[in-house]
C-alpha cells in the first residue's frame, strides 16, 4: 500500500503551489485555476483519509466541496467578465481604483 | 434722595443711546440738558438740606443714601451708597452746574454733527459716572466712577473715530489712565489690608477708614517708608492713581493729545471735572496723607515740577487748545503742590475756581474755533476782538483770573496756595520756600502764556484774511466735520469773516465769566481779610474754609519751622503783594512782547514738549511692541502654540500615511493578507488544540 503520509504530502504540496499561485499570478484566469488547485488538493486529503480509515463521510464531504467549487467558479467567471468589460484587461494589478 | 442727582443723567444717557438715532436735534438737546438740569436742581436742593443738617459726633454734617448692600464678603463690605458731606457737596454743585452750562454750549457747538445723539449719550453717561465718583461713600464706589469717567473720556476723545489721531489719542488716554488705576487699586487693597474697611464713613459696627487712620501715628520722613507697606505706601499708591487721572508727571502725556476730541469735551472732562477727580480723591483722603509726610513731600515736588514744566511747554504751543491743555496740567500741578504742603482746603478751592475759569477758557476757545470754521491754529487768527466781542471779554476775564489778577477768583486761590506752601507745616526744611519760589515763577509764566494766547488770537493783524478760502481751515489738529456745510449756505465765496456765536454758546460764557470774577470772594485768606475786609463780612469771605473745616485736617509735623512762618502775618502780606506784582508784570510783559511780535517762535524743544512722547516711545512703547511682536506673537504664539497644534495635526497625518499602506489598491496584496490572516487564525487554533 502507498503510505498515507505520501498522499498528505502530495496534497500539501499541491495546496501550497495553489496558494502561492493565487497571489503571484497576474492573470485572473490563472488565479482561478490556482484556487481550483487548492480546492482539489483539499479533496485529495479528504479522499485519502476516507480510504485509509474506511470512513464514507470523507467522500461525502468531497461532493460538497465540489459543489462549492463549481458554483464559485461560475460566479467568479461572471465577475471576471464584468471587470473585463470595465477595465479591458485581465491583469489583476489593473483593478486598483480603490487605493488611498 | 441723592440718587436723583446720579441717576437723572443715566436715564438721559440710556434714552438717548437707545432712541436718539431717530430723534431731532432739538429733542436730543432737550433731553440731554434737562437730565443734567434735574441733576443740578437736585444737587442744590440736597446742598440746602445739608446746610440745615445737624452735625454728627465728629462735627460733620452729612446726608446719606444707601441703595443696597453690594458686596458683603467676610470683613469686606461695600455698599452701593452715596454720601453728601461738605466736600462732596461743593464738588457736586460745580460738577452739575458747570456740566449744565457746557451741555447747553455743546447743543449749539455740535449742531450739524452726524451722530449728534451719540455725543450727548456719552456726555450724559460721563456725568453719571462723575457723580458716582464724587458721591460714592466708599473707595469701591469711587473706583467705579473713576473707571467710568475713564471710559467716557475714551469714548468722547475718540468721538471722531474716523480720524486716526482721534482714536490714537483716545487709546493713549485710556491706557495711561489705566497705569494710574493700577496704583489706585493697589492702594485700595492695602487700605483694606490695614483697616479691614474701605468706607469713608463710620457704618454701624465698623469705623470708617479715616476715623481709623486718624488714630495711627505719623510715619517717618524716609524713603523706606515708601515701600514699607504702611500709610506712606498707601498714600503714594493713591497718588499714582491721581497722577494718572489728573495728568501729573509722568502720566500727563494723554491730556494734550486728548484735545483731539470736541471742545465741549475738553472743557468738561479735561478742565473742570474728570481731571480734578484725582485732586478730589487726595483731598478726601487728607487724613491718610497727613500721616505720611514723605508721601506729601513727593506729592508737592511732583506737583510743583509738573506745574512748571507744563507752563514752559504751554508758552510754545500754536494750537489754542493745546495751550489750554498744558495750562490745565500746570494748574493741576498747583493743586497737588498745595495738597503736598498740607493745604488741602486751598487746593480744593483752586479746584473750584479752576473749574470756572478753565471751563470758561475752553468754551471761549470753542467759540473762537467755531468762528474760525474749526481752525485751531493761532497763527491763522488775530484781530478777532472786533468780531467776537462777547467771547473776547469773557475769555479776557478768564485769562485775568488764571493769571492771578488781584481780586479775581484765581488770585485768591492761587495766592493762598503759594502762601500755604511757603508756610507749610509739613514740608521738611526750606523745601517750602523753594517750592514757593518755583510756584511764583510758574505763575509768571502762566500769566505770560495766557496773555500771549489772548494777544495772538484777539489782537493785531487779521491773519485769517491771508488764508486762501478753499483751505477751509484745516489746521494742524482739525477734526473732521461730518457734514461739510457749516450752515453758511452754499456761499463758499466769502472770505471767512468770523461771526459771534449764538446765544446758547455765549450765555454759558457770560455766566462762567461772572463766576470767575466773583467766585473767589467766599475764600479770601484770613491774613488779607483781617486787613481789608470789614469785620461784618468776615463770616462770608471765610465761608468756604469754614464749611470744609470738619472734613479736612491740616497735618502738622512738629518741628519743621512752618508754624513760625505761618504766624507771621506780615510775611503773608509780602507774599500776596509779590504775587500780585508778579501777575501784573507778567501780563504786561506778555502783552508787550506778543503785541508787537505775535509770530515769535519759542525754542523748538519747548514746542516739541521736551520730546517726552518721543522718549516714552523709544524707552517704553517700542520695546514693549518689540517684545510683543517677536517674543510673544512670533515665538510663543507662532512657534510654541501653533507648533503644538500643527504638530499634533502632522502626527495624525503621519499615522494616516502609515495606515495608508494597507490599502494600495493592489488586489493580489489583499489576497495575500487574507491568506496570511487565515493561516494565522488556523495556526493559532491548531496550537491551542495541541496544548489541550
Amino acid at each position: 500500500m502507498v503510505p498515507l503520509s505520501w498522499y498528505l504530502a502530495l496534497s500539501a504540496t499541491l495546496f501550497t503551489i495553489g496558494g502561492v499561485g493565487v497571489f503571484v499570478k497576474r492573470n485572473v484566469i490563472s488565479i482561478f485555476m490556482c484556487i481550483e488547485l487548492m480546492l482539489n488538493a483539499v479533496n485529495l486529503t479528504l479522499i485519502a483519509f476516507s480510504s485509509f480509515y474506511r470512513e464514507v463521510s470523507g467522500q461525502l464531504f468531497v461532493f460538497i466541496v465540489m459543489v462549492v467549487a463549481a458554483s464559485e467558479a461560475a460566479v467568479g467567471l461572471a465577475l471576471v467578465i464584468a471587470v473585463f468589460r470595465n477595465r479591458q484587461s485581465l491583469n489583476a494589478d489593473d483593478t486598483n481604483l480603490l487605493k488611498l | 434722595m441723592l440718587r436723583v442727582i446720579i441717576f437723572a443723567p443715566l436715564i438721559g444717557a440710556i434714552t438717548l443711546g437707545l432712541f436718539g438715532k431717530r430723534m431731532s436735534e432739538r429733542l436730543i438737546a432737550l433731553i440731554a440738558c434737562s437730565s443734567i438740569a434735574v441733576s443740578t436742581i437736585a444737587a442744590f436742593a440736597a446742598f440746602a438740606k445739608l446746610l440745615g443738617q445737624p452735625a454728627d459726633a465728629a462735627g460733620v454734617r452729612r446726608l446719606s443714601d444707601t441703595l443696597f448692600t453690594w458686596i458683603n464678603v467676610g470683613a469686606f463690605r461695600a455698599d452701593f451708597a452715596f454720601m453728601l458731606d461738605p466736600l462732596s457737596g461743593v464738588m457736586v454743585l460745580f460738577v452739575t452746574g458747570v456740566g449744565l452750562l457746557i451741555h447747553i454750549f455743546a447743543t449749539a457747538y455740535m449742531s450739524g454733527e452726524e451722530s449728534y445723539y451719540r455725543f450727548f449719550t456719552y456726555l450724559n453717561l460721563f456725568m453719571f459716572m462723575m457723580l458716582t465718583l464724587v458721591l460714592g461713600d466708599n473707595f469701591l464706589m469711587m473706583f467705579v466712577g473713576w473707571e467710568g469717567v475713564g471710559l467716557c473720556s475714551y469714548l468722547l476723545i475718540g468721538y471722531y473715530f474716523l480720524k486716526d489721531y482721534a482714536g490714537d489719542a483716545a487709546k493713549k488716554a485710556f491706557i495711561v489712565n489705566r497705569i494710574g488705576d493700577f496704583g489706585f487699586a493697589l492702594g485700595v487693597m492695602l487700605i483694606f489690608y490695614h483697616f479691614s474697611t474701605i468706607s469713608f464713613i463710620d457704618k454701624p459696627g465698623v469705623a470708617g477708614v479715616f476715623t481709623l487712620a486718624a488714630t495711627k501715628p505719623i510715619e517717618a520722613v524716609s524713603t523706606t517708608a515708601l515701600y514699607a507697606g504702611g500709610l506712606t505706601t498707601i498714600a503714594i499708591l493713591l497718588f499714582i492713581g491721581a497722577a494718572g487721572k489728573s495728568a501729573q508727571i509722568p502720566l500727563y502725556v494723554w491730556l494734550p493729545d486728548a484735545m483731539a476730541g470736541p471742545t465741549p469735551v475738553s472743557a468738561l472732562i479735561h478742565a473742570a471735572t474728570m481731571v480734578t477727580a484725582g485732586v478730589y480723591m487726595v483731598v478726601r483722603s487728607n487724613v491718610l496723607f497727613g500721616k505720611a509726610p514723605m508721601a506729601l513731600t513727593i506729592v508737592a515736588v511732583v506737583g510743583a515740577l509738573t506745574a512748571f514744566v507744563a507752563a514752559t511747554i504751554g508758552i510754545a504751543q500754536w494750537n489754542i487748545k493745546k495751550v489750554l491743555a498744558y495750562s490745565t496740567v500746570s494748574q493741576l500741578g498747583y493743586m497737588f503742590l498745595a495738597c503736598g504742603a498740607g493745604a488741602f482746603a486751598p487746593a480744593f478751592f483752586h479746584v473750584v475756581t479752576h473749574a470756572f475759569f478753565k471751563a470758561l477758557l475752553f468754551l471761549g476757545s470753542g467759540s473762537v474755533i467755531h468762528a474760525m470754521h474749526h481752525d485751531e491754529d493761532m497763527r491763522n487768527m488775530g484781530g478777532l476782538s472786533k468780531y467776537l466781542k462777547i467771547t473776547f471779554f469773557t475769555m479776557g476775564a478768564g485769562t485775568l483770573a488764571i493769571a492771578g489778577f488781584p481780586m479775581l477768583s484765581g488770585f485768591f486761590s492761587k495766592d493762598e496756595i503759594l502762601w500755604k506752601v511757603r508756610s507749610s507745616t509739613v514740608l521738611p526744611g526750606s523745601l517750602g520756600t523753594v517750592l514757593w519760589l518755583l510756584g511764583m515763577l510758574t505763575a509768571a509764566i502762566t500769566a505770560i502764556y495766557m496773555t500771549r494766547m489772548m494777544v495772538i488770537t484777539f489782537f493785531g493783524e487779521e491773519r485769517f484774511k491771508n488764508k486762501k478760502h478753499d483751505d477751509h481751515g484745516h489746521g494742524h489738529d482739525d477734526h473732521g466735520h461730518a457734514k461739510d456745510d457749516h450752515g453758511h449756505g452754499s456761499d463758499h465765496g466769502h472770505s471767512l469773516t468770523p461771526h459771534e456765536s449764538p446765544i446758547a454758546m455765549t450765555l454759558p460764557l457770560i455766566i462762567l465769566a461772572i463766576l470767575s470774577v466773583v467766585g473767589g470772594l467766599i475764600g479770601i485768606p484770613e491774613g488779607l481779610a483781617e486787613k481789608f475786609v470789614p469785620h461784618s463780612l468776615h463770616h462770608f469771605t471765610h465761608s468756604f474754609y469754614e464749611f470744609l473745616a470738619p472734613v479736612i485736617t491740616t497735618p502738622v509735623i512738629p518741628g519743621n519751622g512752618g508754624e513760625a512762618i505761618a504766624a507771621d502775618h506780615s510775611a503773608e502780606l509780602v507774599s500776596t503783594i509779590l504775587s500780585s506784582i508778579v501777575a501784573l508784570v507778567a501780563i504786561g510783559i506778555g502783552y508787550g512782547i506778543f503785541k508787537g511780535k505775535p509770530m515769535l517762535q519759542m525754542p523748538s524743544f519747548l514746542e516739541n514738549k521736551y520730546y517726552v512722547d518721543e522718549i516714552y516711545d523709544a524707552v517704553i512703547v517700542n520695546p514693549l511692541k518689540f517684545i510683543s511682536t517677536y517674543g510673544l506673537w512670533k515665538f510663543v504664539d507662532g512657534i510654541i502654540i501653533d507648533g503644538t497644534v500643527n504638530g499634533l495635526a502632522k502626527l495624525v497625518n503621519l499615522i494616516g500615511i502609515g495606515f495608508r499602506q494597507l490599502q494600495p489598491g493592489i488586489t493580489r496584496l489583499y489576497a495575500a493578507f487574507i491568506f496570511g490572516g487565515a493561516i494565522f487564525v488556523i495556526g493559532w487554533f491548531f496550537l491551542t488544540i495541541i496544548k489541550r
